[in-house]
């Protein structure tokens, strides 16, 4: 354990199937304690299913996914609750609770997982949104917010119970310019000034590698490159340089697989 | 022929999978029913949202049930002149019958397609899997207040339902076609028992309340996240809540007044 204890996270041998389709086929992944490790890949590649491997959302197939020492698919019901407890995560879209307002939603998990007084929570609460700029929006309802504005909140209540880690899903989708850099400077913060281990999946090449401590990267199932971002700008692969560089053409085809398209168009196929 | 059969086997399949899923769904929820105890008011919340909202389609709905029940006996007892027994008719078909299913019917429409809709959109908003990953258990924080609520509620409103239905009753039966008030009211309590009639109409409303936000809470639950998922899950609700309630009313009845 003593030289495996620098790694947070240890993914090994990870096999998981939806139908016959194998979503990760032999994955090996290393979540450094402290660090912001970055996985980026194409769309559909699994990451979130990734998240939800690590979160005990679902089990694998094969192979296992160690959280600070235990087997997340061994865990029992208790012991996974208590697990979660340590681990945040921020959903794509937020997934704010939507029948209560911004306090209520950061002061959720205070007031579910702790016998804190209300004024004990306020404080907290308002903490945890100062850090995310939004004191002043505590009494707005979730559909009063905008898509940046909820993510921030769905940030704070990520934070509320000091997490020893937080898996952030796509934070930077769908994003405006100034949102997209208060995000990202927030995640970088937040790792360092709470010590947190961060777990960004993304296919914003850009400003995860920007911000990124390592990087992997994962396609059909298996990882295809991995190291720092400098490492990775220079990688030979010309797969990973596609992905980084965003070119169209090059090992990862634009068309989805389709039989001949002249032959197409007379209709022979049909 | 072997198509046929095909298609009777997977269906034949699905309906026991989903069986085995709503199962042990339910076998979870009652498990979150001990830690509600300290934090009832989770579950007070849920009684007014399922229950007091449907407190006036439930009373105006009795009032006309009572009404013409009022007016269709009538009809039949005055040519027998035993218009007397008018009140005892009333109340019977309601405590026994009326009272359980009809209530039961637009608890399915009103309060199940709510419920389903409701848990169906916060699982297609991942508002459910952001609740699992805070380490709070769904099925404990939303499932189990509203299943508990709809149980409280249900034997509750049909009880509403009969009682203004018979108010509905007397104002047409008495006011309106002039049978004796001494006798309606007096004729009733004579003949209608406690425990024969009214308790057996309460274990009904319980059994279909029971039934029906079972129905409600496993269809939002387990409903495809989608916009189209979530309507089909709620239409499901409402039609195999109603027909639930029909089938169990006969099985019930059966036992109950053999």
């Amino acid at each position: 354990m003593e030289s495996t204890s620098n790694h947070l996270i240890q993914i090994r041998d990870l096999v998981y199937r939806r139908g016959n389709r194998a979503i990760f086929d032999g994955v090996d992944i290393d979540i450094q304690r402290g660090k912001l490790t970055a996985i980026m890949g194409p769309s559909g590649t699994g990451k979130t299913t990734l998240l939800r491997l690590i979160g005990g959302q679902l089990r694998p197939d094969e192979g296992s996914v160690v959280v600070d020492g235990q087997n997340v698919p061994d865990l029992k019901y208790g012991a996974l609750y208590e697990l979660r407890k340590r681990m945040g995560m921020l959903f794509q879209n937020g997934a704010l609770l939507t029948d209560i307002n911004v306090f209520d939603n950061v002061a959720f998990p205070l007031r579910e997982h702790t016998d804190l007084s209300e004024s004990m929570i306020r404080d907290l609460v308002l903490m945890k949104l100062h850090a995310v700029g939004l004191r002043g929006a505590r009494d707005l309802m979730p559909s009063e917010l905008s898509g940046g504005m909820s993510r921030r909140v769905a940030l704070a209540r990520a934070i509320a119970l000091d997490p020893m880690m937080i898996m952030y899903d796509e934070p930077f989708t769908g994003q405006d310019p100034i949102s997209m850099g208060v995000l990202v400077s927030l995640l970088r913060s937040l790792t360092d000034a709470l010590g947190l281990t961060s777990v960004v999946v993304s296919h914003d090449v850009k400003e995860s590698l920007s911000i990124a401590d390592y990087v992997y990267v994962i396609s059909e199932g298996k990882v295809v490159e991995h190291g720092t971002p400098s490492t990775l700008e220079q990688s030979t692969s010309p797969w990973v340089q596609q992905f980084i560089q965003g070119q169209s053409d090059g090992p990862v085809p634009f068309h989805f697989p389709a039989p001949d398209y002249a032959e197409d168009l007379l209709g022979n196929n049909s | 022929m072997i198509g046929f059969l095909q298609r009777l086997g997977a269906t034949t399949i699905g309906v026991n999978e989903r069986l085995g899923r709503g199962s042990l769904f339910l076998w979870h929820v009652l498990g979150g029913f001990p830690g509600l105890l300290p934090r009832f008011q989770l579950v007070i919340q849920q009684m007014y949202s399922v229950g007091v909202l449907s407190l006036l389609i439930i009373a105006v709905a009795g009032l006309f049930v009572g009404m013409v029940l009022a007016l269709q006996g009538y009809n039949t007892l005055v040519d027998f002149g035993a218009t007397e027994s008018l009140g005892v008719m009333v109340a019977l078909s309601l405590v026994r019958e009326l009272g359980p299913v009809v209530a039961g019917l637009l608890f399915a429409g009103r309060a199940g397609s709510a419920l389903t809709a409701e848990i169906g959109l916060m699982k297609a908003t991942e508002q459910l899997s952001a609740m699992e990953m805070m380490a709070v258990d769904p099925l404990h924080r939303i499932v189990a207040p509203r299943f508990l609520a709809g149980i409280l509620s249900m034997p509750l409103l049909a009880a509403i339902f009969s009682a203004v239905a018979i108010i509905g009753g007397h104002l047409v039966g008495v006011e309106l076609l002039g049978v004796d008030e001494g006798a309606f009211w007096s004729q009733m309590q004579a003949k209608v028992d406690l425990y024969d009639d009214i308790a057996n109409g309460v274990i009904k409303s319980i059994v279909f309340g029971f039934v029906i936000t079972w129905i409600a809470v496993f269809e939002g639950y387990d409903a495809v996240p989608t916009s189209e998922g979530v309507s089909r899950a709620t239409t499901n609700t409402v039609v195999h809540g109603s027909l639930a309630v029909l089938g169990l009313d006969f099985i019930l009845t059966a036992l109950m007044f053999d």
